[in-house]
């Protein structure tokens, strides 16, 4: 934890598909346990989040992806987060995300793979213990 | 000394998911407290809560619906042809989300997800392959559409026409209810207010000139899956019914001259007894609505209509295969409440677009029931129980109370667009998440008979990249035959219509015949309505003191 400030995290919805249920709940969750959650709404470009995550200057950069699009959508924000000077901030994903597809997420940097049935006290303690 | 009496063992506390306490025995002395057997009824009659048919399913079974799609046209129609060869009795399409919102194939945000959930449209050619053998008058369509909705029926309606059926006689559905994707879904894609325009002009367009299609099937199962009480769905439902119906009377439509093809499309999760109650209360309701306020004279106006099929969020991504088991007790939950139509998630569906397996094995369920458990041999089977009697009278005060409470607050059109209802249901999400991880709230497998698992043995649906760039290319050779001097003219027309403020069927019509593709014509809207701003703010507040 760094000192009084609280942890800032951008819970992002990366591409078309609309389902926030899940999105929301992490968000409530998130808020409910002292973070400074900013939720971006949905369909989100790699290029927006990576512009918020900037703008906000958050430690958390957390996506929710529930349509397949993982892969692709985390392979490229990857470099748009490093451009952006977030390389050393802490990126995680929760979501319908096969566990044949965690090991090449965690390689893409996204450290935190919450897949559907993850409990909320979980991806709160994975954000204290790792947020930069 | 005397001993003090042992304390009397009280029986727990029951309260359902909408909030009535349930008692452990009931007698007829309930039922007359909750307000009487007046609203019972007969089957086919007012008020209708035994259903809307004299017969129900001693005349015609429910039909059966499983949502599929995915790929483009040609393996969809594939899966379709499957799914008929095996008994299903009609079809419910997927779309893939570049479709649902309005984007080409080519468009630069669908990359990564053309064909991915759904089948991809760029033209009316993939509509005419996809349906390709398909008897349209034995096998009616439902088509899972929003945002882009009118342009999608617009595209059906050519496509029947081309072979040959008669408008005036042709069945099917459209999903159409942008409302309530604005609460959960999410595949809007214009301001609410020119979003509710285009469902009016479908509503008047179709009851002009395709009275059997019903052009709208309100849906409160997205509402429950965002995090609404069973209560809450249907009464938000009812609430998004109304705002339609009074968008086209509103342009001097009569109530009997649309009602009759509204449709609904209605979850199926959790008690038993408080869903078979919910779609009975919400019978006599909506009857009584349309009857009272409305002026609905024709029996079809007060109807009830809807699919009614096992939700997503009732299952489990732990021990997929209780969801087999949960399927078999929803899909029984419809047959006990007089559901038209019925479709169920597929057991591996928190996992991955359903295999063909899988898809079998739910229209097996409903099957089974029809053949074997005697679910079609007597109506409402449930009528005249003290308790269903009793909880029915009691959903329906419950839903009236909720409709009254969103009147309060400006009405349900301002309160979603303001985000208040996507708030309100957003917040009971999370508190039934917080309930189930702390064992409150019983999921089997999930909080209480836990196992080691390991990752099941699953057919995961292949995503091909290759296919989306065939999809790309076909979409360029449909661009390269077409008449580009008519697809110009057409979509100007559509253009200066929607400025004009004129209904926009005849002229989406007219540009979705010339080849015009779903992008550009959203483009041309686009242009002229702009695009939804979603509210994002996650508060806390009651529906009625919205606004401030």
């Amino acid at each position: 934890m760094n000192g009084t400030r609280a942890i800032k995290v951008v819970v992002a919805k990366p591409g078309l598909d609309g389902h926030d249920h899940g999105a929301k709940v992490v968000a409530r969750a998130l808020r409910d346990a002292g973070f400074d959650v900013v939720y971006t709404g949905l369909r989100q470009t790699p290029e927006q989040i990576a512009g918020i995550a900037r703008e906000q200057d958050a430690q958390v950069i957390a996506l929710s992806s529930m349509a397949g699009t993982h892969l692709s959508v985390c392979g490229r924000l990857k470099p748009l987060l490093e451009a952006a000077g977030l390389g050393d901030r802490l990126w995680i994903i929760g979501g319908n995300l096969p566990a044949q597809d965690h090991d090449a997420l965690r390689a893409l940097g996204f450290r935190g793979v919450f897949p559907s049935s993850s409990r909320l006290e979980d991806i709160i303690d994975f954000i204290r213990t790792n947020a930069p | 000394m005397s001993k003090p009496n042992p304390p009397e063992r009280q029986p727990r506390r029951v309260i359902n998911e909408s909030g009535i306490e349930i008692q452990p025995l009931y007698t007829a002395a309930d039922v007359a407290a909750s307000g009487g057997e007046d609203m019972i009824g007969r089957p086919g009659e007012y008020p209708f809560t035994r259903g809307i048919h004299p017969l129900m399913y001693r005349k015609q079974p429910w039909t059966m619906r499983q949502y599929t799609g995915f790929g483009n046209a040609a393996d969809t129609n594939r899966r379709f042809h499957y799914l008929i060869a095996n008994g299903q009795t009609g079809l419910n399409v997927a779309f893939d989300l570049p479709t649902q919102c309005g984007l080409d194939s080519d468009d630069p945000q669908a990359e990564g997800e053309v064909g991915r959930v759904g089948m991809a449209v760029d033209t009316l050619r993939d509509f005419e392959i996809a349906f390709e053998g398909i008897d349209l008058d034995r096998i009616t369509v439902s088509l899972t559409i929003n945002g882009a909705a009118a342009i999608l029926i617009a595209m059906y309606l050519a496509m029947a026409e081309k072979r040959g059926y008669d408008l005036s006689k042709l069945r099917g559905t459209a999903q159409n209810d942008i409302l309530k994707e604005f609460v959960g879904r999410g595949t809007w894609v214009y301001p609410v207010a020119p979003s509710i325009r285009l469902v009016g002009d479908t509503i008047e367009y179709c009851a002009q000139h395709a009275p059997k299609y019903s052009p709208v099937s309100v849906c409160g199962y997205h509402i429950r899956e965002s995090g609404a009480d069973p209560a809450q769905e249907m009464a938000f439902a009812f609430c998004i019914a109304r705002a339609y119906a009074d968008e086209v009377i509103g342009r001097g439509l009569a109530v009997d001259e649309f009602a009759g093809r509204l449709s609904f499309n209605f979850n199926i999760a959790g008690n038993l007894f408080e869903q078979v109650a919910k779609f009975r209360a919400g019978r006599s309701l909506w009857a009584k609505i349309m009857k009272e306020q409305y002026g609905a004279t024709q029996p079809g106006s007060m109807w009830i209509r809807m699919i009614a099929g096992g939700g997503g969020s009732g299952l489990t991504f732990e021990q997929p295969e209780l969801n087999i088991v949960r399927g078999a007790y929803y899909a029984l939950i419809s047959a006990l409440s007089g559901a038209q139509t019925m479709a169920l998630c597929c057991y591996d569906e928190a996992y991955t677009i359903p295999s063909e397996y899988a898809q079998r094995i739910s229209l097996r369920t409903m099957q089974l029931l029809i053949e074997e458990m005697g679910l079609t041999d007597t109506v409402d089977p449930l009528g005249g129980s003290y308790y269903v009697e009793t909880l029915t009278n009691q959903m329906r005060a419950r839903m009236e109370e909720i409709m009254r409470e969103v009147d309060a607050g400006g009405g349900i059109v301002r309160l979603i667009a303001d985000g208040t209802i996507q708030d309100r249901v957003s917040a009971q999400a999370y508190q039934r998440q917080r309930d189930i991880e702390a064992g409150t709230f019983r999921k089997v497998g999930v909080n209480c008979y836990r196992i080691d698992e390991r990752p099941p043995e699953m057919e995961f649906h292949p995503y091909r990249e290759q296919d989306a760039a065939a999809q790309v290319r076909a979409l360029g050779e449909v661009r390269a035959s077409r008449d580009a001097l008519q697809v110009e003219r057409t979509l100007a027309r559509v253009r200066a219509e929607a400025r004009s403020g004129s209904n926009l069927m005849p002229a989406i019509l007219e540009a979705v015949k010339a080849y015009a593709s779903v992008g550009e014509i959203t483009a041309e809207l686009v242009g002229v309505f702009g695009r939804y701003q979603e509210p994002v703010a996650l508060r806390d507040r009651p529906l009625a003191a919205a606004g401030g």
